[in-house]
């Protein structure tokens, strides 16, 4: 039984499936984040910040900032689809301590057209087949990760294709916070028929209303589907529009409708001048609806650097306008299913571009007089006049029939492209039956007529009481199926994997979205054209040993100069980390430590590369605070440079009084390094000045271990940085000053 | 090939009856046209049920999806599903004095269907 998790511990995914019949969710409804009354971090005041994490990791860069960690206010989405969900459960986690709230796992390629539950946790393609279990356990698994990262985080899943009334009632009784309803994407993009799409939605919408969840409406497809996406923006607004409508008057609260828009186009072309008006209408016409801003895949290439700009160039029309949720696409979706790395990457893309942006609003203003305005009002028009069109042409069905939809044109044009359906056509055709004057159903959450009066009138407007309450307030009355088929499921994907999970002997072996899947990704540049480059790139994989290699990028730098190519392959080795040497992790300060200790010590070093030795790159990176040498902690460096003499370095530093003498010592030919410390200790003996410096030896081939037996305090190797020299210092010269017993002390202890 | 319409952009001919609304007119348009497209859609929703929504009443009743298919295709095959097929199930449990599981489960054994059709066949030959 695992009761928290420990950040240092893995999730141990055998106790989350552990008694999984038995489990019941802590909650249910979604969870918005709120304003915090903490707005500062560090040195700096925020606007729009929410509450900061218990744990979670910062974005790189916070290390200049003592390491803040600002959330923005708007819910953060990452979208998970390995198709084995209980590798999703770990990428969860790790997205939970880089800011996403809102975790939606991918379903499977097909599941839409399968009439019922799928039971039981078989092996997804692009995405895992949503079942009772799956869904449990996730919500199990999040249940932990909120406490561990201290916030509420909401699972979501998806509520469409001809068994939408029974995934409903399923993710209601699992605890599930939001979910895709919208009978549209049934229709345009699965072929189900019309007619039991939106039956089927409004008991869907229904259930999820009991269930608070938040809801996701299906219009972004319109967007992806469309021959030139910024094209279909009236449409956009009607898809909208039908589906808000339908919800609210189903009974759904506007604050749970959000409506999945995304900004149509992505540069080269004038994005950010396209998408503007669009969503400014967008907002203006669904004011009191919430907004979940998705990032544009449409025009998503290989090229995981372009899609990040893309999606910050997103996330600027986020914060020009509004977004309640923040959806993030991940960089490489343009060329695999997403990897751990890049939802990580997308949630951070996400973190840093909205905190970034925070307060933008107090500084700008949009500018509604002008060409912004009309455009607003221009498509404003232009939806309307598509709602005309509708009713003209006799209702929604006549206009799906006539290929409303989907059509490239930008209504009133109309390309004739669009994509039409047949009322009696589509998958689940002719199964809808007329409810008769009797019709009864004794459940909650159940839309439309319902006879219960014929059997007890007190009971109208709580049907479930006829059977002593439903599952959705009697959840020990759920069935729980544990596994379907001995072969495809989660307990046989774990045992070909389990020696990856022995603590014992702790094996590893790299991993992209399957624990031991061996998937690395090679970054290569080729002085060739990216044809030849292409071919060039797979047998250089091929060489570093790795299998199934295949080039996932690739981008010409000059048509003949070279190309860069990055490939994946899977690379079969494991290691045993019991067998792996790990060197202890030299202890190193922050840096307002060191600055406190040079402060008030004024810390005085000479430096110079010794001997016959023209190396200075090392040294300088040490030393220089362009390169965040310890220069930058306030001390005074005299660089004597290049080849100096031993005597010089020692002269030099009693001339001026220093503390440290850093000699830097690269050419190790005949055990010159070695030699030179010896010297510089021997002199400064000589001198009679040992005592009064600190001296530190440093070069690529020179250890702490060589350095102290030739005399020095100290020795830097090629992973040290300045930050590990002033610790050094700063140590020695606090140890130096605890050990050296005060006046006063003296003065004590005598009397 | 389809048939659909291909058209110029004709917005500007199209909107000369919007022209002189403001734009909250505009938007309180969209919404009422809005209200006429979505209303008949609820309607027929609400007067209309399909074998999911059956089957999820059911698993609310306590079936499991495994359970809940066979019913729900059952009832479709005696042309029982208008009345509700958890209206099945009920009646039955309460005729016979048996809970809701029993006598769902029993109906999945075959039983019972005849005197269903016996007791909602008279009801809707009135």
């Amino acid at each position: 039984m695992m009761s928290s998790l420990m950040p240092n511990e893995k999730i141990d995914i055998h106790a989350i499936l552990d008694d999984l019949e038995n489990y019941r969710p802590k909650r249910r409804g979604w969870i918005w984040r709120e304003k915090s009354a903490q707005q500062t971090y560090g040195p700096f005041q925020y606007r729009d910040m929410s509450t900061a994490l218990v744990n979670g990791i910062a974005q790189p860069a916070a290390s200049y900032f003592s390491n803040i960690d600002p959330q923005p206010e708007n819910t953060i989405t990452t979208e998970i689809a390995s198709g084995r969900f209980e590798d999703d459960i770990r990428r969860m986690r790790m997205a939970a301590w880089h800011g996403a709230d809102h975790i939606m796992v991918i379903r499977t390629a097909g599941q839409s057209h399968f009439d019922g539950l799928i039971e039981g946790t078989p092996q997804g393609i692009g995405g895992i087949p949503i079942s009772r279990k799956q869904v449990r356990a996730h919500r199990k698994a999040l249940d932990l990760i909120e406490e561990e990262v201290g916030r509420p985080i909401n699972y979501h899943s998806y509520i469409s294709g001809v068994a939408g009334p029974d995934i409903a009632v399923m993710l209601a009784e699992e605890g599930v916070n939001g979910a895709h309803q919208d009978p549209q994407y049934n229709v345009l993009y699965r072929n189900i028929n019309m007619v039991r799409s939106f039956v089927d939605a409004a008991e869907s919408k229904k259930i999820m209303t009991w269930a608070e969840m938040v809801q996701i409406d299906g219009a972004h497809n319109a967007n992806a589907t469309a021959r030139e996406a910024w094209k279909v923006m009236p449409e956009l607004m009607v898809q909208h529009g039908i589906n808000a409508l339908f919800s609210h008057k189903v009974g759904m609260p506007k604050e749970n409708i959000a409506l999945s828009t995304v900004p149509p186009t992505a540069a080269p072309a004038p994005c950010v001048r396209l998408d503007l008006p669009y969503a400014v209408a967008l907002r203006d016409l669904f004011k009191d609806y919430k907004i979940r801003a998705q990032m544009n895949t449409k025009y998503i290439t290989s090229s995981s650097r372009e899609a990040t700009v893309t999606h910050v160039m997103n996330m600027l029309i986020s914060r020009l306008t509004s977004a309640d949720i923040q959806s993030t696409i991940t960089p490489d979706e343009g060329r695999n299913v997403p990897w751990h790395m890049y939802n990580i990457e997308a949630c951070e893309t996400a973190k840093q571009a909205l905190s970034g942006m925070d307060g933008l609003m107090e500084l700008v203003a949009l500018k509604r007089e002008g060409v912004l305005g009309e455009e607003v009002r221009q498509l404003k028009e232009r939806a309307v006049l598509f709602l005309e069109e509708i009713i003209a042409a006799g209702g929604y069905f006549e206009a799906v029939e006539k290929g409303f939809f989907v059509d490239s044109g930008l209504y009133p044009e109309r390309n004739g492209d669009g994509i039409g359906r047949q009322l009696n056509g589509g998958v689940g055709a002719g199964t809808v039956y007329k409810r008769h004057e009797d019709y009864m159903a004794p459940v909650t959450a159940h839309y439309g007529n319902n006879n219960v009066a014929q059997y007890d009138e007190r009971k109208v407007s709580e049907p479930s009481a006829l059977i002593d309450g439903c599952t959705l307030e009697k959840p020990e009355k759920i069935i729980y199926i544990d596994e379907l088929d001995p072969e495809d499921n989660v307990n046989k994907r774990l045992d070909e994997t389990e020696h990856y999970r022995q603590k014992e002997v702790p094996m590893i072996t790299p991993e992209v979205q399957w624990l031991g899947d061996g998937i690395v990704q090679v970054d290569l540049v080729l002085p060739t054209d990216a044809r030849t480059a292409q071919y060039a790139a797979v047998y250089f994989g091929e060489q570093m040993n790795l299998k199934e290699v295949e080039v996932i990028h690739i981008e010409a730098l000059h048509p003949s100069e070279g190309s860069r190519v990055q490939i994946k392959g899977v690379l079969k080795v494991d290691l045993n980390l019991s067998e792996l040497v790990i060197p202890e992790t030299p202890e190193v300060y922050d840096d307002d430590t060191i600055r406190h200790i040079f402060e008030t010590t004024s810390v005085k070093i000479v430096a110079g590369t010794v001997g016959e030795d023209e190396h200075s790159v090392g040294l300088r990176e040490v030393i220089d605070i362009k390169h965040g040498g310890i220069e930058k902690y306030g001390c005074d460096v005299t660089y004597l440079g290049t080849s100096v003499p031993i005597e010089k370095l020692v002269d030099a530093a009693i001339e001026i009084n220093a503390d440290v003498i850093l000699a830097s010592t690269i050419i190790s030919h005949d055990d010159v390094h070695y030699k030179n410390m010896k010297r510089i200790h021997e002199y400064a003996v000589e001198k009679g000045v040992r005592d009064r410096f600190i001296i530190c030896a440093g070069g690529t081939q020179v250890t702490p271990e060589i350095a102290r037996k030739h005399g020095m305090d100290e020795g830097f190797g090629r992973y040290d940085r300045g930050v590990n020299v002033a610790t050094f210092i700063a140590k020695t010269l606090t140890h130096v000053t605890e050990l050296a017993p005060s006046d006063s002390a003296i003065a004590e202890k005598e009397a | 090939m389809n048939q659909y319409t291909k058209r110029e952009d004709d917005f500007e001919n199209r909107r000369t009856h919007l022209a002189q609304l403001t734009e909250s007119e505009v938007e309180a348009r969209f919404w009422s046209l809005l209200d006429e497209i979505v209303s008949p859609l609820l309607t027929l929703a609400k007067t209309h049920t399909s074998p999911s929504i059956e089957r999820s009443v059911l698993l609310r009743m306590g079936f499991s999806s495994l359970e809940a298919k066979p019913l729900v295709e059952e009832a479709i095959r005696r042309n029982l599903v208008g009345h509700g097929v958890g209206h099945l199930v009920y009646y039955k449990a309460t005729q016979d004095c048996i809970t809701i599981r029993e006598a769902g489960l029993a109906m999945l054994q075959g039983n019972g269907w005849e005197a269903l059709e016996v007791h909602f066949g008279q009801e809707v030959a009135q």
